[in-house]
């Protein structure tokens, strides 16, 4: 993404300079034109009109009010709020780190030749493609804590039944593992397809020197895909944070509120409560940290990158 | 001998990796073959003496299985051929234009959480009177369809090599006869990437479904959802409620594989 932005960049420049793109650029408009209209009308418009309501005070069937920021300053002493803003914290940390750990692994794994790839990586990729509420369905069946499989297979060797999802301390774990499962794959195929890339010479010489696999790893492999394990947490950060369709199917944020996420707030607040207004406040201010979160990510890549230039 | 025992490590990793992915669907499967009386066993049964297959015939001649589905169909099938239409020229006009501002755009469209569209489309399918048709999800559908068919069309057309559309322009074509005519044909199997995964992220969409969805409307993920929360849970029919829901998804996933992986690395591992 940086790539495109910066190679972006000195495209334009070069191209300015030989005026090709200046002359080529308005025969193009018209192909543009008819996604741009659909894009202003249904994310555009969109944004603009959240903006305007977050200012008002205004729940559905009844008059609205303009109100200027308050509805942002009723959220910075809504514990609720406050809350689910480090449960989201907890949540995308974990959500993020074990998928990004267990798929640099997976791809490494699956970089290796042997019978049956193809089809095994096949199997892998399920989870995340599969229609989220359908898996949803069946964990909440194997979390049950008398008649669930989880806490037979435990039984199995010998560790007491759990609660799973329907425990105050277990419910974040829990819909974490899920989570884990499902994305795994996303972090496998994107290193998969760095590890693809990798040149062989430093390999060669490696074999040359009498490294050990762990040492080749450590030292060569590892910082040449650095940037694509770095694009993978990006991805799975930003994912991780608007996580919403597993957590609703399983807990609607319960027990009580203890798995109650900024986005699962934002949907109470909005639409069974229809509090427009604060429900637009709150939507803005989990788009600016989504954003914001975005554009730490993308920093730390460009510093990585100059560490690694360091070397 | 020593060349099996050096694969040892690689098979073990293997079956760490793929063994909670094959139990869960297996388990999956299991609980949608079962009664009632099986699925509520301890110790779990895996295998039953007697398969209940009428959980899955219940499910498919219920009337409202078929109206979901189609429900399902029209919504997905139309965001879909719409995000194709409209994105298809709009990735191309971006990739030929190098406008890298435009594919920021749409970077940030996938950022944005899906939730903080919905208040203003439902209060303007509201006053719009489009609410209890299924126009709103298909409208909302393409807040998912369109952006990703333009980003992967965007690197599409930009890996093609400009040879045959420079050559063309020399012989006078026009900007949509060479669209229509040498960069389409040749955009073939992009469109197929872009077709599948927008077909993929539709079908699974539930968020946009809950809100937008009423008792005539729902699509399937909707419909099963509330399945779980309203009826009294009966885990079979559940089962094999949820397993047809998510099988055409599967199905593409094993049959389009590569197109599938080519798809969700292409922006990644480009930007890397």
């Amino acid at each position: 993404m940086t790539g495109t932005i910066v190679n972006g960049a000195e495209a334009e420049a070069k191209a300015s300079v030989a005026g090709r793109t200046t002359r080529l650029t308005p025969g193009y408009w018209p192909f543009v034109v008819p996604a741009l209209v659909i894009v202003v009308a249904v994310i555009i418009f969109p944004w603009a009109f959240t903006l305007w309501m977050s200012m008002h005070e205004w729940k559905l069937g009844f008059a609205r009010h303009f109100v200027g920021l308050a509805n942002y300053a009723k959220l910075f002493s809504d514990e609720r709020f406050l809350e689910a803003t480090v449960r989201t914290v907890v949540y995308t940390v974990l959500a993020t780190v074990l998928p990004v750990v267990l798929g640099v692994f997976a791809a490494v794994t699956f970089h290796e030749r042997f019978p049956l790839r193809g089809l095994l990586r096949g199997i892998f990729i399920m989870p995340m493609m599969a229609t989220p509420v359908a898996i949803a369905l069946v964990w909440v069946m194997m979390f049950h804590p008398q008649l669930g499989v989880l806490n037979y297979l435990l039984s199995l060797v010998g560790i007491p039944p759990q609660l799973w999802v329907f425990s105050i301390n277990g419910v974040i774990p829990s819909l974490v593992m899920i989570e884990t499962w499902q994305w795994t794959p996303l972090v496998m195929l994107i290193v998969l397809g760095g590890l693809a890339s990798l040149p062989t010479e430093p390999y060669e010489s490696a074999l040359i020197d009498g490294a050990g696999k762990i040492a080749v790893f450590r030292h060569i492999t590892l910082p040449l895909i650095l940037p694509f394990v770095m694009v993978a947490t990006i991805l799975r950060t930003i994912d991780a944070v608007k996580s919403f369709d597993i957590i609703f199917a399983i807990t609607q944020g319960g027990p009580g509120t203890a798995s109650e996420t900024i986005n699962l707030y934002l949907y109470s607040v909005a639409f069974p409560y229809r509090d427009i207004g604060y429900g637009s406040a709150l939507a803005v201010v989990f788009f600016i940290l989504v954003v914001a979160l975005s554009l730490v990510m993308l920093w730390l890549r460009q510093r990585s990158r100059w560490i690694l230039a360091g070397e | 001998m020593r060349r099996i025992l050096a694969k040892l490590p690689l098979v073990f990793s293997l079956i760490v990796l793929i063994s909670p992915t094959v139990l869960f669907f297996v388990w999956m499967l299991s609980l949608s073959l079962k009664y009632e009386i099986d699925n509520t066993a301890y110790p779990p049964i895996l295998i039953p003496t007697e398969f209940a297959w009428e959980n899955y015939t219940d499910v498919l001649e219920s009337s409202s299985f078929a109206h979901f589905f189609l429900n399902s169909l029209i919504v997905t099938g139309l965001a879909t051929l719409m995000a194709l239409l409209v994105g298809v020229p709009a990735g191309y006009g971006i990739a030929r234009m190098q406008a890298h501002k435009a594919s920021i755009v749409v970077m940030i469209a996938r950022m944005t959480p899906a939730l903080s569209f919905l208040i203003p489309l439902f209060l303007m399918f509201q006053w719009l009177g489009l609410m209890g048709s299924l126009w709103p999800q298909i409208i909302a559908h393409l807040v998912i369809t369109v952006p990703l068919v333009i980003w992967v069309m965007i690197g599409f057309f930009e890996s093609t090599p400009m040879e045959l559309e420079e050559a063309a322009t020399i012989d006078g074509a026009g900007r949509w006869q060479i669209f229509t005519y040498v960069a389409l044909p040749i955009a073939r199997p992009g469109i197929v990437v872009a077709l599948i995964l927008s077909f993929i992220f539709s079908w699974n969409n539930f968020v946009f479904g809950i809100v937008l969805a009423g008792r005539e409307t729902r699509t399937l993920p909707v419909a099963v959802y509330n399945m779980l929360s309203f009826e009294q849970i009966s885990w079979g029919p559940l089962s094999a409620a949820a397993l047809l829901v998510t099988l055409p998804v599967l199905l593409v996933t094993v049959l389009a594989q590569r197109q599938i992986v080519a798809g969700l690395t292409a922006g990644a591992v480009k930007g890397g």
